[in-house]
């Protein structure tokens, strides 16, 4: 759905990135240091008004996978429904990337949640706390190293008593 | 474990003189006008809401977790629970991304009756928030109206699937069952009775001078706002964006129907409430268009494609249906699934509800997220309320139609 401008644009100015294209949709892989540059030239010089989402999948376990994580963020331009998915790869000990709050207020809250699930740290984020699971929870759930029943976390809730309440 | 709404604040420190006169006020977790679990911390100078830092994940059940472990048909009984106001439309948004990540496309006549289910779903969904909005602000005879219209709808999905509440009525490659002639004769009845409660429910509401006054100018999100703080659906459209994926990227039948996309400029919560209102009239202008062309023909994939379970009758009568059976349920078999990841996302009526899907070969899954519109319009809510008064809470949080099953997951 990307059309090729805002492609030979990116390839422009930053050089050669890697491309993909599946059931018709654009992917590009930003190296992590760039990303806010390439968000900010998506935003103000290509017209990409939204940004629908942002996720993360962990490729613990992924056939032929080269990378541990990868950020997915969606964008749209709202008056052409033209979609890219920018792909950021992260591994193991540099687990963070620059935030987007400053260019799009709505990723505060998918951040927090991306960092809440996979433990991917924001650089710049005003307020990156855990959104969906308790503050004391100790583990990133939704990396696939942590158990589908979780590990007791449920059961060593401390007891709130009727006379403490 | 209760929070310290103190370490909360995303204020910034304010005098230590002005500081003490604040009040907090703990706004749900159980309170009526949330209508879900959620949890707001408000800040009150007096009766003005100074700030109001949600508190959110009281429903979170690990919905993205379990979709790793369940197959792309045993999925849908999980998105049932996501937005179980509209389940239909979940149901139909999840086959959607699944379809989009293997490729194919679903028969005629199955495309036509997901339609009609999404858009009954996208009906049902504005008349609850609509009128439990209504019945936040005082409007409640308007509420019993949208319910009692929501019951007829009900009845229909039942006569579909069995099922009332959680319909799990997509599968992979089509739908569990056709649409039997009942169904379609209950869905004209709602097509030919509905215009009349909605005349009736537009006269309660529209020109209600207590209703104007609790929702005009309260809460307004202009149009540059709605698009960096990522709105989409029926919140974006009453601020001006006029996105609408039925028409911009249509899928299922979509493209066959004469519908117009419904906006506003103002952005309050009076134009969220009309825009949602002046929905309806068009998705019934959809219903009505798809139930009277529906296209004869199977409603599932044939069996050679090997992605839907056959029916009973094919199973036990021929061998194809007999292979393509075991195919599918034998362990380790299952439906053939690219090893590649794709996004796809519908018009739901809370906003774009996609999905992004990550495909490892088996047919469980790797990774199967979901981008929740509550989600999104939630984070805007402390945005809008600042500055209002402690009533104007539940009016700008009907108005948004916080569902939060699909807020937390």
């Amino acid at each position: 759905m990307a059309s090729q401008k805002a492609l030979a644009a990116l390839t422009q100015r930053f050089g050669k990135l890697e491309t993909s294209e599946f059931r018709g949709q654009t992917r590009v892989v930003v190296p992590r240091d760039k990303l806010l540059d390439v968000v900010r030239m998506l935003r103000d010089e290509l017209a990409f008004d939204l940004l629908v989402d942002i996720t993360c999948v962990d490729y613990l376990n992924y056939r032929n996978a080269q990378h541990r994580f990868g950020l997915v963020y969606l964008f749209a331009v709202t008056e052409t429904n033209e979609r890219l998915t920018l792909r950021v790869f992260l591994d193991e000990p540099q687990l963070s990337v620059d935030s987007l709050v400053p260019l799009y207020e709505g990723a505060n809250w998918l951040e927090r949640e991306v960092f809440d699930m996979f433990g991917i740290r924001f650089e710049g984020h005003p307020d990156l706390r855990r959104i969906l699971l308790p503050e004391e929870f100790t583990a990133f759930p939704l990396r696939k190293d942590y158990p589908l029943q979780g590990r007791g976390e449920r059961h060593n809730f401390p007891v709130l008593t009727r006379d403490e309440g | 474990m209760p929070l310290e709404p103190a370490t909360l604040t995303s204020l910034p420190e304010a005098g230590g003189d002005e500081q003490e006169y604040l009040w907090t006020l703990n706004f749900g977790p159980q309170h009526p006008a949330t209508h879900t679990t959620l949890r707001i911390v408000l800040k009150l100078a007096g009766e003005q809401v100074v700030d109001a830092i949600p508190d959110i994940g009281y429903l979170h059940s690990g919905f993205e977790k379990i979709g790793e472990s369940l197959d792309y048909n045993q999925y849908v009984t999980v998105t049932d629970r996501m937005n179980y106001i509209s389940p239909l439309a979940n149901n139909v948004a999840w086959h959607h991304a699944v379809e989009t990540l293997l490729g194919i496309d679903v028969p005629r006549r199955a495309q036509y009756i997901r339609t009609i289910v999404a858009e009954l779903a996208r009906i049902s969904d504005h008349l609850l928030c609509c009128g439990a909005m209504g019945l936040d602000v005082g409007a409640f005879t308007f509420f019993l109206y949208a319910f009692n219209e929501r019951e007829t709808l009900y009845d229909a999905f039942e006569t579909l699937c069995g099922a009332r509440f959680t319909t799990s009525y997509t599968r992979v490659g089509g739908v569990m069952r056709d649409a039997s002639p009942l169904f379609i004769e209950k869905v004209r009845h709602f097509v030919r009775a509905f215009p009349r409660t909605l005349d009736d429910m537009e006269r309660l509401l529209n020109r209600n001078r207590i209703f104007i006054d609790r929702t005009r100018g309260v809460g307004v999100l202009t149009k540059q706002e709605a698009l960096a703080r990522s709105c989409t659906g029926p919140v974006a459209r009453a601020s001006g964006v006029t996105m609408d994926l039925r028409k911009d990227a249509p899928y299922l039948a979509y493209e066959d129907f004469d519908f117009n996309v419904c906006c506003m400029t103002t952005g309050d919560c009076y134009a969220r409430y009309l825009v949602r209102m002046a929905e309806m009239r068009e998705s019934l202008k959809i219903v009505s268009q798809a139930i009277e062309n529906l296209p004869s023909g199977p409603v599932n994939l044939d069996t050679g494609e090997r992605v839907t379970i056959p029916d009973k009758s094919q199973v036990y009568t021929t061998i194809e249906g007999c292979i393509s059976h075991f195919e599918l349920i034998m362990a380790n078999r299952g439906i053939e699934v690219p090893h590649e990841e794709s996004y796809a996302a519908i018009e739901a009526p809370n906003g774009e509800l996609g999905f992004y899907i990550v495909g490892d070969g088996s047919d469980v899954a790797y990774r199967a997220r979901c981008r929740p519109p509550s989600f999104i319009h939630f984070a805007v809510f402390p945005h809008l309320i600042r500055g209002h008064t402690l009533s104007d809470v539940v009016a700008v949080l009907g108005s948004l139609n916080i569902i939060a099953a699909e807020l937390d997951r």
